[in-house]
């Protein structure tokens, strides 16, 4: 056990506790938090493993972002006593039960067939994936060899869209 | 320049001498972590002192002058008072995020608190990614402000919380595109390489002349905004919304909102020191070898905290000169003059940097 399997124990309870809460509690809101708390946990485990771009990533765009839309959302939509859950009907509980049989199923699979570099805990790997910034930032604008381009304009077009599908739907006729 | 890592590289290793590495590093992070908090704390003092004199003086009075010489410890005493108010409990409301909106909020304010450099070699949060954590960081703050305003059940916590949020989400986007217009012109993202280079090449500002000039404008007025600070503050216009997302809040709590008001309105400030006159480094003229020595004395430290109080003092003369904006102009000067400037001045500055026009 050396510093950094400790802080990686703490950092996985966090996340663990905070992904069952968020899914037991019985108020939107508070779910949107303990989602949050999620995010932050992830994040933690990226600058644990010397990753600092994506951790800032997933600061900035899961809890910064995509969060904060949620709770505007239902802010916007629900009402502040809105705390009763709506009641379950027999085949909604079945279908979820089934999709968390598959993903659970899906997720062993990957953990037990994948070989880990390392099958210790936080062993060497640290500060090796840290790649820096000018190199993301040129592979991510580069048509060649490692380059990303075509995926990072793709994207560009989705969100584009995504934008122009908002304005219509929001415009006033 | 003096080196802080000397100090710091002495405590280590003194620290190191008795205790094995992974207390030595947990210490020094009790002890990092207690210099930021008291600082946090003896700036937020001294910054609530100078915005009720300054205030005052804008508006032809005298300002606190009772308590202590020119009412110099008036602000010890609010301390106090709000140290030993009772933070109220209230039916209806969901408590466990009313209680924890703020401390959501002075995390995110501490944390971004922390990326400042305040000397060579004396930086706490120093990645290769520097602004952008600080950006990524800044961005937890307003999720506190929307559960405030929701959990407290008052219409106008909660529409001082969609203004605030609406607001703060605006205005990152210049402060996002000026930096980026400033990380063009440095081509690193550190703050520690910032301001090495502000020391050896010359301030951002004159090496970037035209387009720095311009960014440093744009950051002056998102700054503002992005602290909800006047004219743009239109979250807490007291007699429309009582006082926005912390009307509900008392003792402490609300302390911790007016202390991440005023150390937003510092950090933001220590930003465009930053980035834009130096940091650190000391103000130099080419060719008078004896003006730039006498310069050098100076430390770091000083010309730090100067250049921010410097900035700190502009954006209180902004605030206290020109009157409030409506929210749809607050909102409208963000997305159709500052945003669109912001892109022509990338586009400009990159230009600047291929064809060599800086300094």
């Amino acid at each position: 056990m050396n510093t950094e399997s400790i802080v990686f124990l703490v950092l996985a309870f966090f996340v663990a506790l905070f992904s069952v809460l968020s899914v037991t509690t019985k108020r939107i809101i508070r779910a949107a938090t303990y989602l949050l708390f999620v995010l932050f946990g992830t994040a933690g485990l990226y600058f644990l493993l010397g990753y600092t771009f994506l951790g800032a990533v997933q600061i900035m765009v899961y809890a910064g972002g995509i969060v904060v839309l949620y709770i505007f959302a239902i802010m916007l939509t629900g009402k502040t006593g809105d705390a009763k859950q709506h009641t379950l009907t027999v085949g909604k509980r079945a279908a979820a039960l089934v999709a968390a049989l598959v993903g659970a199923g899906l997720l062993m699979f990957v953990i037990i067939t994948h070989q880990f570099v390392s099958h210790q805990l936080g062993a060497d790997v640290t500060n090796e994936a840290a790649a820096p910034i000018s190199q993301i930032g040129s592979s991510l604008l580069n048509a060649g060899e490692e380059g990303n381009l075509l995926p990072f304009e793709a994207v560009s077009v989705l969100l584009l869209a995504c934008i122009i599908g908002g304005l219509i739907i929001a415009r006033k006729r | 320049m003096f080196d802080f890592k000397v100090v710091t590289n002495w405590i280590d290793t003194l620290l190191l001498s008795f205790l094995p590495g992974w207390a030595a590093t947990l210490v020094e992070c009790v002890l990092v972590a207690l210099a930021i908090i008291t600082l946090y704390a003896v700036f937020a003092i001294i910054l609530i002192y100078m915005e009720r004199k300054i205030c005052a003086f804008f508006q032809c009075r005298l300002g606190p002058n009772r308590v202590g010489k020119w009412g110099s410890i008036q602000v010890l005493a609010d301390v106090l008072k709000m140290l030993t108010k009772e933070i109220i409990d209230m039916k209806n409301v969901d408590r466990l995020l009313h209680k924890m909106a703020p401390f959501l909020v002075i995390v995110a304010s501490m944390l971004t608190f922390a990326c400042l450099p305040w000397n060579k070699g004396a930086e706490v949060l120093d990645f290769n990614i520097g602004i952008f954590f600080f950006l990524a960081a800044g961005s937890i703050g307003v999720v506190g402000i929307l559960l405030a305003g929701w959990s407290s059940n008052n219409k106008y916590a909660l529409i001082g919380a969609m203004r605030s949020g609406a607001q703060i989400i605006s205005y990152e986007v210049s402060i996002g595109l000026v930096m980026l217009t400033m990380i063009v012109l440095t081509g690193t993202m550190s703050f520690s390489e910032i301001c090495q280079q502000q020391a050896d090449l010359g301030w951002n500002i004159f090496r970037g002349h035209i387009p720095a000039v311009l960014c440093f404008i744009i950051y002056l007025i998102a700054g503002n905004a992005e602290c909800n600070r006047g004219p743009f503050d239109m979250p807490e216009a007291e007699s429309e919304l009582t006082a926005g997302y912390h009307v509900e809040y008392s003792g402490m709590h609300f302390g911790f909102y007016y202390l991440a008001e005023y150390l937003n309105l510092f950090i933001c400030a220590g930003i465009a020191s930053t980035i834009f006159l130096g940091g650190w480094a000391p103000f130099h003229i080419p060719g008078l070898e004896g003006f730039n020595h006498v310069m050098d004395y100076i430390p770091g430290a000083v010309w730090m905290v100067g250049k921010t109080f410097f900035v700190v003092f502009l954006l209180m003369w902004i605030r206290w000169t020109f009157p409030r904006l409506r929210i749809d102009q607050l909102l409208a000067l963000e997305w159709k003059y500052l945003m669109p400037m912001s892109l022509v001045l990338l586009v400009l500055m990159a230009v600047c940097v291929s064809l060599g026009l800086t300094f």
